[in-house]
């Protein structure tokens, strides 16, 4: 305010005519000021127009693949030109303004096409045949519905109570936790050995829960190999339950001794992640995402005894038949192979089978028939299919209308137990070979990813990407139950019952 | 000289493209739910289980469709196959499967030139690779490679399902065939209008090549408004 009290003390100072001037500069008459204004408006305006496009949706995730950037930024830069070139059109006419407006109106539509969505149809002629294809006929329901459905009310199966001659409860026995159990389709976390240990990997940490104690051991972590670094399969020796294989994020595969605690081996012959493990008595069988299986004999030096190669992506379920001839593996290129016992690392698979049209994880062989395998497909193929592995034909397929994640099965009837995933994460016991569905499990929240079955054959354990285990009775034999209730519990299950039914594992 | 390592010829090269079509086509109906599953009936083909329709109707059609894409093909006139699907009540356009067609350069184009006698384009690929002495060059490439790559796209079509919104109302479909101004038209076949997709999101696809024609693929799907979400 001083400096304005001054300025005005110059004006009177300098006179009349000069204070003209310099009051211009202090105070504007009011039509400049709307002028002004009227610029500095414009000017906000062209601003705003060239920011309109990036601030209409947070969500835009450009794609510039299909895009020729070249061309559009040719089409940018002679923009211009083209314009003036339709000006300057001989024919008299083009000095109107509609007819200038159509021409550039037009000529920016083809420009958009051509430069913004990579077509261009300008020297092509777009033809379809006249007669066209047949309606699809009634009213088709999607079948692909079932994926996006996520109703969670189970269907009641009025058939199911003829089917079986024995009670299955429908809620699980026990429940416990598994924290940071990996929610990932190609891993196998899980194995129940025949001495009833039960052994998880939690991400970085396998623990071994003893099913007769409730006692918890922490077999091994392998925090110190990085951060990322995480155990991706456990498989249990066949017999004995001694000794524990265990498949690594970082390709290695290790055998560790159970009773002392240490690590016995460390085997190479990948160069990615185990995701799945198989015992055939001495042969321990490792599949990785490095599209490999191989066969290594834990006795000896030379571990190594084949490499077989077929599968043209991630394998994610390995499985050897009850009587050691045939190893069945499937991967994430959708092919299910069959291996003999004697295939060596230039040996093509007995059967190459492509039926799935998902990749394949789950794998069961048949307890009570030789070269019976059941198989299970992916979210894109969802069946359960039985094959003949001796002539590599397909016995029967059914679409259960869900990610098929694992199978089990039942080993004293023939049925055969499946887990699946999104929408119902249900179990769903099937009988066999007329695949009636003989009861639905519900209880998990995420999809089931692991299954496995007790020694003694009664219980089977799931393990599901919403972090819990859940104990079923649905393999208990009829006869055992008509004589006391629950006489399939091992002497210490009755024990650990007393504790509460929800305990965490570490 | 087993099937495997015959060189590809112009005619061994538009029945494999027409064939490749009328597989992607048949995976696409089926796996987007557009005919009733029960109507597919699987087959062993590029080592793969593909499905394909038994409906009479919809076989001729298709079978009509592709006997004039083979000869347009063998013209050299083809630029684009889309198969559009379009709801039956909205009558609006919710996908869009485009597979361009281009026609290669170098030495497969001489022996389009040369004329389509199986015999004269395979000698003069032959005799070029033997001048070139390079077993990479054009014209090398056997029926299981280009089988590899048309197996890779049509795991791909399978694939989409994982990530293509539902098909949530009955729908259609169309194949609009791109050519050439010049290429000749009989009479069961219009003009159409190439039924865009507004507000569309795209995937593109693997492609593959016949040492004569290269057919890349892609997908466009009309993105669901997350409101209705």
């Amino acid at each position: 305010m001083t400096s304005n009290v001054v300025d005005f003390e110059d004006i009177l100072n300098n006179g009349f005519s000069d204070a003209n001037t310099s009051i211009r500069g202090v105070v504007r008459a009011r039509w400049e000021r709307k002028k002004h204004e009227s610029i500095s408006n414009s000017l906000d305006c062209s601003e705003a127009e060239n920011r309109k496009p990036l601030s209409t949706s947070d969500r835009f995730i450009p794609n510039r693949a299909a895009m020729d950037m070249e061309k559009s930024s040719h089409a940018i830069l002679s923009f211009d030109g083209s314009e003036s070139s339709v000006g300057e059109r001989p024919d008299g006419g083009v000095s109107e303004d509609e007819e200038l407006t159509i021409n550039s109106v037009t000529s920016d539509m083809s420009e958009y096409k051509t430069s913004v969505l990579g077509i261009d149809d300008s020297n092509s002629r777009i033809l379809s045949f006249a007669d066209k294809a047949p309606a699809p006929k009634g009213d088709t329901v999607n079948n692909l519905q079932v994926l996006y459905s996520a109703s969670t009310t189970s269907r009641k199966n009025k058939s199911s109570t003829k089917l079986i001659n024995r009670h299955i409860p429908s809620a699980p026995t026990r429940i416990l936790d598994a924290p940071d159990l990996l929610d990932d389709y190609y891993l196998n976390l899980l194995s129940w050995s025949d001495t009833n240990v039960l052994a998880v990997a939690l991400s970085q940490t396998v623990y071994l829960w003893n099913a007769e104690t409730g006692h918890i051991d922490e077999l091994c972590n392998v925090e110190s190999e990085g951060p990322d670094a995480h155990i991706s399969s456990v498989s249990w020796i066949q017999e004995g339950g001694g000794h524990l294989a265990v498949g690594t994020s970082w390709g290695k595969t290790m055998l560790w001794d159970v009773n002392t605690q240490k690590q016995l081996r460390k085997m190479d012959g990948h160069s990615d992640r185990v995701g799945a493990l198989s015992w055939n008595r001495h042969i321990l069988s490792s599949g990785g995402r490095d599209n490999l299986i191989v066969n290594h004999d834990v006795r000896i030096a030379e571990h190594n005894v084949a490499t077989l190669a077929s599968h043209t992506q991630e394998v994610c379920g390995l499985a050897w038949s009850p009587d050691g001839t045939t190893l069945a593996s499937g991967a994430n290129d959708n092919k299910l192979c069959l291996w003999d016992a004697t295939a060596t690392s230039i040996s093509r698979p007995r059967y190459e089978l492509t039926e799935h049209q998902a990749a394949v994880k789950a794998l069961a062989w048949s307890p009570h028939e030789r070269n019976l395998l059941a198989t299970g497909g992916g979210t894109a193929d969802r069946c359960i299919k039985f094959w003949n592995t001796q002539s590599g034909s397909m016995l029967q397929s059914v679409d259960t209308g869900s990610q098929v994640c694992a199978l089990q099965w039942n080993p004293f009837e023939k049925e055969i137990l499946s887990s699946h995933g999104f929408a119902r994460n249900q179990l769903c016991l099937w009988k066999y070979p007329t695949m009636a569905k003989v009861k639905e499990l519900d209880g998990h929240t995420a999809r089931v990813l692991h299954l496995a079955v007790s020694p003694d054959g009664s219980s089977v354990v799931s393990a599901a990407a919403d972090e819990t285990l859940r104990f079923w009775e649905v393999f208990a034999p009829a006869k055992a139950h008509a004589g006391k209730r629950g006489a399939s519990d091992l002497p210490g299950r009755a024990k650990s019952k007393k504790l509460s039914r929800t305990m965490q594992i570490r | 000289m087993g099937a495997n390592d015959t060189i590809i010829t112009l005619k061994g090269s538009v029945e494999i493209v027409t064939e490749f079509f009328f597989t992607a086509i048949n995976s696409i109906l089926y796996q987007r739910g557009i005919y009733q599953p029960e109507t597919f009936r699987r087959e062993s083909k590029y080592g793969l289980t593909v499905l394909t329709t038994t409906d009479h109707g919809l076989l001729s059609y298709l079978g009509n469709v592709m006997s004039q894409m083979g000869s347009w093909l063998t013209d050299g006139d083809v630029q684009r196959l889309v198969l559009v699907v379009t709801g039956v009540d909205s009558g609006e356009t919710l996908e869009r499967w485009q597979f361009n067609v281009l026609v290669e350069d170098g030495d497969a184009k001489v022996s389009i030139i040369a004329g389509i006698d199986e015999n004269v384009s395979q000698n003069l690929v032959r005799s070029n690779l033997s001048g070139d002495g390079t077993k990479k060059k054009m014209g090398s490439k056997t029926v299981k490679e280009v089988h590899d790559e048309i197996q890779a796209i049509i795991r791909q079509i399978t694939a989409s399902v994982t990530f293509l919104p539902l098909l949530n109302e009955p729908c259609s479909f169309d194949l609009l065939i791109y050519t050439n101004k010049t290429a000749v038209v009989p009479k069961k076949w219009d003009d159409s209008d190439p039924r865009y997709i507004m507000n569309s999101q795209e995937v593109k696809l693997r492609s593959f090549t016949t040492t004569f024609h290269k057919v890349e693929s892609m997908v466009t799907y009309k993105e669901v408004d997350e409101w209705e979400l």
